[in-house]
């Protein structure tokens, strides 16, 4: 079965990197090993659930880094100093990108040119706020981020529930089911008589919201912010729902693949460093690893190509 | 109009739907001139028709999918009362199953249902939309190996029809009352196929009404209580289907089109035609100098068989100068034009190697072949650096005969060249055609038109992806294309 080695990947090469983490590095096996080694992957969990939701719907978002970026800035500034205002803020920012979906939808245009315009709109705002590094988080998620649960550390705590409440609502919920049927066969959806463009903003508005938790997370760890915090994450995200055994069209997403490929990802910046790899390889050497397990994926999937050969003549 | 009066007739034998007058037209184009149409609860009607007869067209003015340009179309529901307009086809019970599969590949079975039937929703969904459509899996193909949990990416053709069929006949909030089943059998074995007929005389007995479209006659007669036989866009005979015979109604799909005889076009063959140029494992073979058709309704392996001819004979990296062979598309859309490119440079495309020098494009050799086959076919433009998209559809059609023309290939493939070129632009490409067919060329034309293909000087005829007649000479009329294209035999023997 095809569902079944797809999730399969994404674990084994999760404990296959952590397992070397553990033989390089025996006191990472510990609360606050696994607490080190995973916090900072929290917020690229989430922006990986964003990533996922646009990936969902045959998109794909390159926006999602400055977004971030945007998101920790506003926390750090304004959600701190005057929640109310700071609160807005970042419900307008849903509401854009709900509206840069319809837009993609609405004019047909492509998504990777109009993600791009956005992001340098988000990076553009987020500098305005905060020209430099600085501002403060607010203290209740720097507490919640913080909070010591017993015997499993927060981080873990922490992607297991966004694992689990992902699933439930793309996986199993009605809703999820019908966005993933516009990644699938946007024509049939239509036909069916639903309205594709809301189906799209409710994507577009779900990528959001992530987004918008991935920032906040993240400055509740970093406990300030910086124009150009999380730029990265747009890769990552990427790389992540691919490496979780998404698929870029179609619909095939995984997010509790897309959360344990972000949790690899994490882990193989570690792992470098672990080895004592000169940082001017590590990027490379992350590449390296992100193709080498793809190629496995690929070896594993003997797709027929089948499906898109109805529509000739 | 006004038969509304209430009381007068029960709602069990008012009409499902009704199109009086109804026609659909696109731009020029009519697919629909004044189609009369009602169906009955408990009727079973068979649509037939060749290529571009409207059936498509009028399958989806009954759904809902489309609004009529003129005329009107009526829903009657259950309780009588009548409507128009797509949400009213849905809440009296239409269900159409289409040609192309329309599941998504990425969900399950179960999820599947979720997409047409828009109630499924809350806690508890997932359970309702397991037992619907097992339920339906069950009634109509017991023995059926298919589970809810199933990916439909991972089932087979056949089985994904089968889901999609029992998706349209499941249980829902609105039940189904009118089934649309456009070519359901295409791509089922005999025996699933018999349990779906079965399934639909069952439908019917019941209330049900079905419209049920194929090109297997065998199973029309089988299956449908009334006949309704269209040709360009019009209903040309609607009659209970004991009154129709397998001939009849073949005779019935021909005869109406003005039979403009092509005959004289067909002579002195043997001394132009020479030796066999080409053969394909289909067994498609041409000869030099000859004008190959491959006929058949669309969609049954015509495309795939220029298509896989014309890469087997073009691929690689080499003879990019002289080509074996040069095609020419129908779908310029898709893979004919370059929209943004100018009149030149779409025509000059495939010739570049030959025009190059040094790898750099010599832009006088260029402007000259270019000038040289403005006149030749007679582009109607007053600067070939206009924008290609400047030109009507039958102008940029030519460019795309020039381009593979004016290259040395021997072989010229075509895939249905002619869609949406207007009359006079075809008569000159005909004409054209004869004359490079003169000096040598071997065409092959594939063409979704019968008038065209009864150019040819041979005709395939496709049905299922395999060659179901070869017919030469004057054999080649459109009746025997319509035999060959539709199955005669008892469905499911």
């Amino acid at each position: 079965m095809n569902g079944n080695y797809r999730i399969l990947l994404p674990v084994v090469s999760l404990a296959v990197l952590l397992a070397a983490v553990f033989y390089l590095q025996p006191r990472a096996m510990s609360y606050f090993g696994l607490n080190l080694l995973f916090n900072l992957a929290v917020p690229i969990a989430l922006a990986t659930i964003a990533q996922m939701m646009v990936i969902m719907v045959n998109d794909i978002d390159l926006s999602i880094g400055t977004f971030v970026s945007f998101v920790a800035c506003v926390t750090a500034t304004y959600l701190n100093e005057t929640p109310l205002l700071g609160a807005a803020i970042l419900l307008a920012a849903i509401l854009a990108y709900a509206a840069m979906g319809a837009l993609i939808h609405l004019r047909q245009l492509p998504a990777i040119v109009v993600t791009l315009g956005m992001s340098f709109v988000w990076g553009g705002l987020a500098v305005l706020i905060l020209p430099s590094p600085g501002g403060a988080a607010p203290a209740w998620i720097r507490s919640l981020m913080t909070v010591k649960p017993p015997l499993v550390p927060m981080a873990v705590v922490a992607c297991i529930i966004i694992a689990a409440v992902t699933h439930l609502l793309i996986m199993r919920s009605a809703t999820g089911t019908i966005l993933r049927g516009v990644g699938g066969n946007t024509q049939a959806v239509m036909r069916a008589g639903w309205s594709v463009i809301k189906l799209k903003a409710t994507a577009y508005a779900l990528a959001g919201f992530f987004g918008v938790l991935s920032g906040m997370c993240l400055v509740g760890l970093t406990t300030s912010a910086d124009a150009n915090i999380a730029l990265r994450y747009t890769l990552l995200s990427i790389a992540g729902v691919i490496l979780g055994g998404g698929e870029f069209i179609g619909g095939r997403v995984s997010p509790v693949g897309a959360v344990i490929g972000a949790l690899t990802l994490a882990l193989a910046g570690s792992f470098l460093s672990f080895i004592r790899l000169s940082p001017d390889w590590q990027i490379g050497a992350q590449g390296a690893i992100l193709i080498l397990v793809l190629a496995v994926r690929l070896v594993f999937s003997r797709r027929k190509s089948n499906w898109r050969q109805s529509d000739n003549g | 109009m006004n038969e509304a009066t209430a009381g007068a007739s029960s709602p069990k034998d008012a009409p499902l739907v009704s199109l009086s007058d109804a026609g659909m037209h696109f731009g020029a184009v009519r697919a629909l001139d004044g189609v009369n149409l009602t169906i009955y609860p408990g009727e079973c009607l068979g649509l037939v028709g060749h290529n571009g007869a409207g059936k498509s067209t009028a399958v989806n003015v009954i759904n809902g999918g489309l609004t009529p340009t003129s005329g009107s179309v009526t829903y009657t529901g259950a309780d009588g009362q009548t409507g128009a307009g797509a949400g009213m086809a849905r809440a009296i019970g239409i269900r159409s199953i289409f040609q192309e599969l329309s599941l998504c590949p990425n969900l399950t079975v179960e999820e599947s249902l979720r997409i047409p039937q828009k109630d499924l929703g809350g806690f508890g969904w997932r359970r309702l939309a397991r037992k619907r459509i097992s339920d339906s899996l069950d009634r109509i193909f017991p023995g059926h190996r298919i589970e809810a949990g199933m990916t439909v990416g991972d089932l087979t053709l056949a089985e994904r029809q089968m889901v999609e069929i029992a998706a349209g006949f499941a249980e829902g909030t609105i039940a189904p009352r009118l089934v649309i089943l456009d070519e359901p059998t295409s791509s089922l074995d005999s025996a699933i196929a018999r349990q779906l007929l079965d399934h639909v005389r069952r439908f019917c007995a019941e209330g049900g009404a079905v419209i049920f479209i194929s090109h297997m006659l065998g199973e029309i007669f089988d299956v449908t209580t009334r006949i309704d036989v269209m040709k360009d866009g019009r209903i040309i005979a609607s009659r209970p289907t004991k009154d129709f015979t397998q001939q009849g109604l073949i005779d019935a799909m021909g005869h109406v089109a003005t039979e403009t005889s092509t005959a004289a076009a067909r002579q002195d063959d043997a001394d132009r035609i020479g030796e066999v140029v080409l053969t394909s494992p289909e067994g498609l073979s041409a000869r030099r100098g000859e004008i190959v058709g491959l006929a058949g309704l669309a969609g049954h392996g015509q495309a795939e068989a220029l298509a896989k001819f014309y890469l087997s004979r073009s691929a690689g990296v080499r003879n990019t100068k002289s080509p074996q062979a040069a095609f020419v598309a129908g779908d310029r859309g898709r893979d004919g034009v370059m929209p943004l490119w100018s009149i030149l440079r779409n025509l000059t495309l495939t010739h570049l190697p030959s025009l190059a020098k040094r790898g750099i494009v010599d832009l006088n050799a260029e402007g000259d072949l270019a000038a040289a086959w403005k006149k030749r076919i007679g582009i109607r433009t007053d600067d070939m650096t206009n924008p290609i998209l400047s030109l009507s559809g039958g102008n940029q059609q030519k460019v795309l005969f020039a381009r593979a023309l004016a290259s040395s290939a021997p072989i010229v493939v075509m895939d249905d060249p002619m869609r949406g070129v207007d009359v006079g632009t075809k008569q000159e490409a005909y004409e054209m055609i004869r004359r490079e067919a003169a000096s040598g060329r071997t065409f092959l034309w594939y063409s979704t038109e019968t008038d065209e293909v009864c150019q040819c000087d041979r005709v395939f005829v496709f049905r299922n992806g395999q060659i179901s007649a070869e017919l030469t000479g004057s054999d080649i009329t459109e009746e025997n294309i319509l035999a060959a294209s539709f199955e005669m035999q008892e469905a499911a023997e």
